[in-house]
């Protein structure tokens, strides 16, 4: 204690004194309640609204990055890719994703996942931005109800998004051709659909291509509809010549599909979703194999040289099958041996359009219908024959028809495939025709023939011996009068020109006769001179006579 | 400390408006000045709860502001969203350690020590804590002196936000934690308002005046 606060302590004046307040709390922990109340919010907030998480299997993780890669669902972002590890068994890599809330409903059972990245395939180029943007998952919403959590990413995106309205057919194909995930389906030459997925079936003999059909166009794969390659150009030789189809340049280029139900009155119904069709390697093979197939069994004795597996087997022009197989087989009864044809009837083209109520006929009755009406045909000469299609090709086909005077057979429906009955081919018949002719010129008496000729021929050479000599002697009277005839042309020409000769001098003497013939003038002339000149010698007469001296001095000058 | 008093521990209490100096008996009802009648205290009038009100707002201000996103930068090529540590990570991974540090140390470190020091203070106060009064002292400066610099994350954010506005080619958008963050400096910087240093003295006299 020093002096001068008590010095001054008598300043310091009192503090008003106030009644005591009641203590309040104070105002300021609002504050931290209002804060609280914010973070709760907050914190409830993001509870509700916090994401699924959600793992999706790939086989690669090639542009995937946790953190940044986004899940997209049409092109709008739904998550964001959390981590990215390695499956236990390192043959893929779990990607885990967490998605928003509000597209939680999209992580159902049939969701599909794959990564989007810059692809160019099936001649369209497709996730360009991604070059800028990265990649990302994107997703397709399956119909499912039923929520789920693991995923297995595809590899490609697919082709066919489910919201598109359209069905989805089954193809089966002995090969996959130049056809890929993406590859267009025709519909008379128009894109109607793509390939959705191929894959090879288990067994490893075929594959199976899963083809997806936009609506509305999907109502045109009918029940009998049939599907073809259309990749490429497909170019085939036979008897009928160069073929070659194609389809669109695009189909040429990246290979596709194509189908068609076959034309006629009968509307087959609309095949339903996942219908299972055969795929064939061509359109002709399409058409042929879209009908009813009978095979048969041909046996021929002659040489099937020019017939191809392949070939047509024609009626009347018409092909109604085709052939799939030729064997050569000994016969062990006659030493000989036998070709063994095997084909392939489509029995649809003989029964043609008048077959109103096949459809509802079972398989069953339409065989036997078929049996019944080729037994028919069979039993009135009808036979299988070969034929030759081009004499330039050499290409043989199986012709079908009616032959006159076959003998009686039948259809053997007992053996495997059923054995048809032939006849030898017009080749063979040909060739039998050929062989005997040679035969029989053979067994002509050819050596005596010749030696009649021989004879025949020596006489007929005196007889133009002697025909020769008569001719000879003929030639040699001919230029004899000849000459003289030559002679007598000429005595008549000679005479001909003398006669011409003297009427020219006839005229000149007419000429020279008549009054005023230039040498009748002249000849006045001329004596009028001659009397001139007897006058003048006259006078020189004279003056001679007087001046006869001027022959000696000259004349005299007359002074 | 032998041989000082306060002024509190002799009865005299000074005005908080005019500074006038008067007489106010030490356990008696409230009293104001009678020169400007402003109410007079010995010491600020509930600092210990205001702080610790403050504080506490600040820490559940403070989980937020770390959690949710700071930032968000969209341009062509990315978007990103990012939180204050994320942030910080990425200017790590790209190189800008400096700026990393930085911003972590006025972001993350600063905030959390300005209020793990206030909590100190008012534990210590609390429990009367007569222990090192002069370093706690230090740590109020130190707390006051940087509690504005700390504000370093908000004005990047807003500067961004308003100057890089190009449409699609790039944009900067403060997120939800901006404002958490900033109340959290806001609301400790009160909190070093309120809370009256004398109160870390006080011990000392082994009196209390706080009322």
């Amino acid at each position: 204690m020093t002096e001068e606060p008590e010095k001054y302590r008598d300043d310091i004046p009192d503090a008003v004194s106030e009644p005591k307040r009641r203590f309040s709390i104070q105002l300021v922990w609002i504050i931290p309640i209002v804060a609280a109340l914010v973070g709760l919010v907050i914190g409830a907030k993001a509870f509700i609204n916090r994401g699924q998480t959600i793992t999706i299997t790939f086989k690669t993780g090639e542009g995937l990055e946790a953190g940044k890669t986004k899940l997209k669902y049409k092109d709008v972002t739904i998550g964001e890719v959390k981590s990215i590890a390695i499956s236990d068994d390192r043959s893929h890599v779990v990607v885990t994703a967490e998605v928003s809330r509000d597209a939680k409903g999209l992580m159902v059972n049939d969701t599909r996942f794959w990564v989007v990245r810059a692809r160019i395939s099936g001649g369209n180029v497709s996730g360009l931005s991604t070059l800028l943007g990265g990649s990302y998952i994107g997703l397709e919403a399956g119909a499912s109800k039923e929520p789920r959590e693991d995923f297995t990413g595809l590899e490609s995106p697919p082709a066919v998004l489910m919201d598109v309205p359209g069905r989805q057919f089954v193809l089966r194909a002995a090969d996959v051709g130049s056809l890929d995930t993406g590859s267009p389906v025709f519909y008379r030459r128009m894109q109607v659909g793509q390939v959705t997925s191929t894959e090879l079936d288990r067994e490893g003999k075929g594959v199976t291509i899963k083809a997806f059909i936009r609506a509305p166009y999907d109502r045109f794969v009918k029940a009998n509809a049939y599907f073809w390659h259309a990749s490429g150009i497909d170019m085939t030789l036979n008897t009928s010549g160069v073929k070659i189809n194609t389809e669109s340049m695009v189909s040429v280029l990246l290979g596709g599909i194509s189908f068609q139900a076959p034309d006629g009155k009968i509307e087959a119904p609309q095949a339903p979703p996942n219908t299972s069709f055969a795929l064939f390697a061509t359109r002709d093979d399409a058409v042929k194999n879209s009908a009813l197939v009978e095979p048969f069994l041909l046996v021929f004795k002659e040489s099937v040289r020019g017939l191809a597996v392949g070939a047509p087997v024609d009626l009347r022009g018409v092909t109604v099958g085709e052939v799939t197989g030729i064997n050569v087989m000994p016969d062990p009864k006659r030493s000989d041996f036998t070709v063994q044809v095997q084909i392939q009837f489509y029995p649809e083209h003989l029964l043609g359009q008048s077959r109103d109520t096949l459809q509802v006929k079972s398989q069953q009755a339409r065989t036997e219908e078929l049996r019944g009406l080729l037994n028919d045909l069979v039993a009135h000469g009808f036979r299988a024959q070969i034929k030759s299609g081009s004499l330039l090709t050499g290409q043989l086909y199986v012709s079908l028809d009616f032959v006159p005077v076959a003998r009686p057979a039948r259809i053997d429906w007992n053996s495997a495939p059923p054995r048809f009955p032939t006849v030898p081919g017009s080749m063979e018949k040909l060739q039998k025709n050929l062989v005997e002719l040679i035969q029989r010129i053979e067994k002509l008496p050819l050596e005596q023939i010749a030696g009649d000729a021989g004879k025949t021929i020596r006489s007929l050479d005196t007889t133009l011996k002697s025909a020769d000599r008569l001719l000879n002697s003929v030639d040699k009277a001919v230029p004899e009068a000849r000459s003289v005839l030559v002679e007598a042309r000429q005595a008549i020409e000679d005479a001909k020109k003398t006669l011409a000769e003297a009427r020219k001098t006839l005229g000149g003497a007419s000429d020279v006769l008549s009054a005023d013939a230039p040498a009748q003038v002249d000849l006045r002339d001329t004596l009028r001179e001659v009397s001139r000149a007897a006058q003048s010698l006259r006078v020189l007469g004279d003056y001679l006579e007087q001046h006869p001296e001027s022959l000696l001095r000259g004349k005299k000058e007359e002074k | 400390m032998k041989g000082t008093t306060s002024a509190a521990a002799r009865g005299l209490c000074s005005c908080h408006v005019c500074r006038l100096v008067s007489r106010k008996s030490r356990f008696s009802e409230p009293a104001h000045c009678p020169r400007c009648g402003a109410t007079l205290h010995f010491r600020k009038p509930g600092s210990l709860q205001r702080c610790w009100a403050l504080v506490i707002a600040s820490y559940i201000l403070y989980i937020p502001a770390n959690t949710l996103v700071m930032m968000e930068t969209g341009s062509l090529l990315t978007y990103r969203r990012d939180t204050i540590v994320s942030g910080v990570a990425h200017l790590w991974k790209t190189g800008s350690w400096l700026i990393a540090v930085i911003v972590f140390i006025a972001s993350v470190a600063i905030p959390l020590l300005k209020l793990f020091s206030l909590t100190l203070l008012l534990f210590s106060v609390q429990r009367r804590s007569a222990s090192r009064p002069r370093q706690r002292t230090r740590l109020y400066r130190m707390v006051e002196l940087v509690g504005r610099w700390s504000m370093l994350d908000i004005y990047v954010v807003t500067l961004l936000a308003a100057l890089v506005q190009l449409g699609s080619m790039a944009t900067v958008k403060a997120g939800p934690a901006a404002v958490a963050f900033g109340s959290v400096v806001v609301l400790t910087m009160f909190a070093t308002m309120e809370f009256d240093p004398r109160l870390i003295w006080d011990p000392l006299q082994k009196e209390e005046f706080h009322d």
